[in-house]
């Protein structure tokens, strides 16, 4: 398939920056990235719509508390990684995205906020809510598939 | 108090928050990959469902990473659930059970009330509204704000990208409006 290069606002937003070739055995250290991530989530009730709830009912400091500090670890390795410009596992240069505003992010992110207080995930809580046995959620997966395949087709009339 | 008992106790923020935190520095040095969950919604679309969609039209195979990564998360949450959930009720903020309970929800033991997230529930209006309209809009605007809770609100706020603050800050308003405003008349249906 040939490779197209996207505008601005079409970059995907978790791209692979990796220039060397990975084999698909590589990819296993991304499952076990996953793995955690999705304990955390269970573990820390990030996946309940009862949090959620509470979040928006600012009736518990919980999710702000994660989001917060998640933010700020983030942030300072982000910064320690660019100080001291610190290579990656197979020696290559970290590469950052600078993102473009435009207004896909108010509309987008104001749909995209009414859906998370209904279904009381975002995408990756809905991986492990499925995972936790809550079978249901393949239903709001597959319409979430849909809701993204719907924005492709209707990308070039939607205002960004 | 043994390890193991600790560990299935639910985790506080500032245990949970560092480690969600944590996956940022990971991802980007372990393979140089921009940590983000949404686009993985995309890459299924463009795997199985692309219909000659410009949009859809990229070489996924580069990001199956992003594939493994949720899958991770999947199986993540299978672990978590079986081996090391918590035995105890959710404890959860009294304001919030007596909102809860105006609404009509009247199971609180699990992370999810089954009052909604029943399959039974799958073909009632509750069902079409709480799965199939709330997963459409999470994928929908997902995919038109560019980005999710972690593409946004945790790498792009890490990267100090004011476009990913604007996003942020659009999720919450629209995360308030539902609660609020919205969620009373829908509950009001049932």
């Amino acid at each position: 398939m040939q490779k197209v290069e996207f505008p601005e606002p079409m970059v995907c937003d978790a791209p692979n920056d990796m220039a060397k070739k990975e084999s698909i055995f590589a990819n296993v250290k991304y499952m076990v990235v996953g793995i955690m991530f999705g304990i955390v989530f269970v573990k820390a009730e990030i996946i309940s719509w009862f949090r959620i709830q509470e979040m928006f009912r600012l009736q518990s400091f919980h999710m702000y508390g994660v989001i917060g500090s998640a933010v700020i670890v983030g942030m300072l390795s982000v910064y320690l990684i660019k100080k001291f410009n610190i290579k990656t596992l197979s020696g290559e240069t970290v590469q950052f995205h600078p993102k473009k505003f435009n207004r896909g992010q108010i509309f987008g992110g104001l749909m995209f906020g009414l859906g998370w207080a209904i279904t009381g995930a975002c995408p990756g809580p809905l991986f492990a809510q499925i995972g936790s046995g809550y079978v249901v959620v393949i239903a709001t997966l597959l319409s979430a598939i849909a809701g993204t395949w719907t924005y492709g087709l209707l990308r070039d009339k939607l205002p960004h | 108090m043994d390890f193991l008992e600790l560990v299935r106790r639910p985790w506080p923020w500032y245990v949970a928050g560092p480690l969600i935190g944590l996956t940022v520095p990971t991802l980007l040095l372990i393979g140089n990959k921009s940590f983000g969950i949404s686009s993985s919604l995309r890459h299924i679309c463009a795997a199985c469902i692309p219909a000659n969609i410009s949009f859809f039209n990229y070489d996924w195979k580069k990001e199956i990473w992003n594939l493994v990564f949720v899958f991770g998360i999947f199986i993540g949450g299978i672990l978590a659930t079986n081996f090391l959930a918590n035995p105890n009720d959710l404890v959860l903020s009294p304001d919030t059970v007596a909102d809860l309970k105006a609404l009509g929800i009247k199971d609180f033991a699990g992370l999810m009330p089954t009052d909604l997230f029943e399959v039974s529930n799958l073909f009632t209006l509750k069902g079409f509204i709480f799965f199939i309209v709330g997963g459409f809009l999470v994928g929908f605007g997902t995919r038109w704000a560019g980005g999710c809770t972690s593409g946004h609100a945790i790498m792009g706020l890490s990267t100090l990208q004011w476009p990913s603050l604007i996003a942020t800050c659009c999720f919450m308003i629209g995360g308030f409006t539902m609660t609020h405003l919205l969620l009373p008349y829908i509950f009001n249906l049932f």
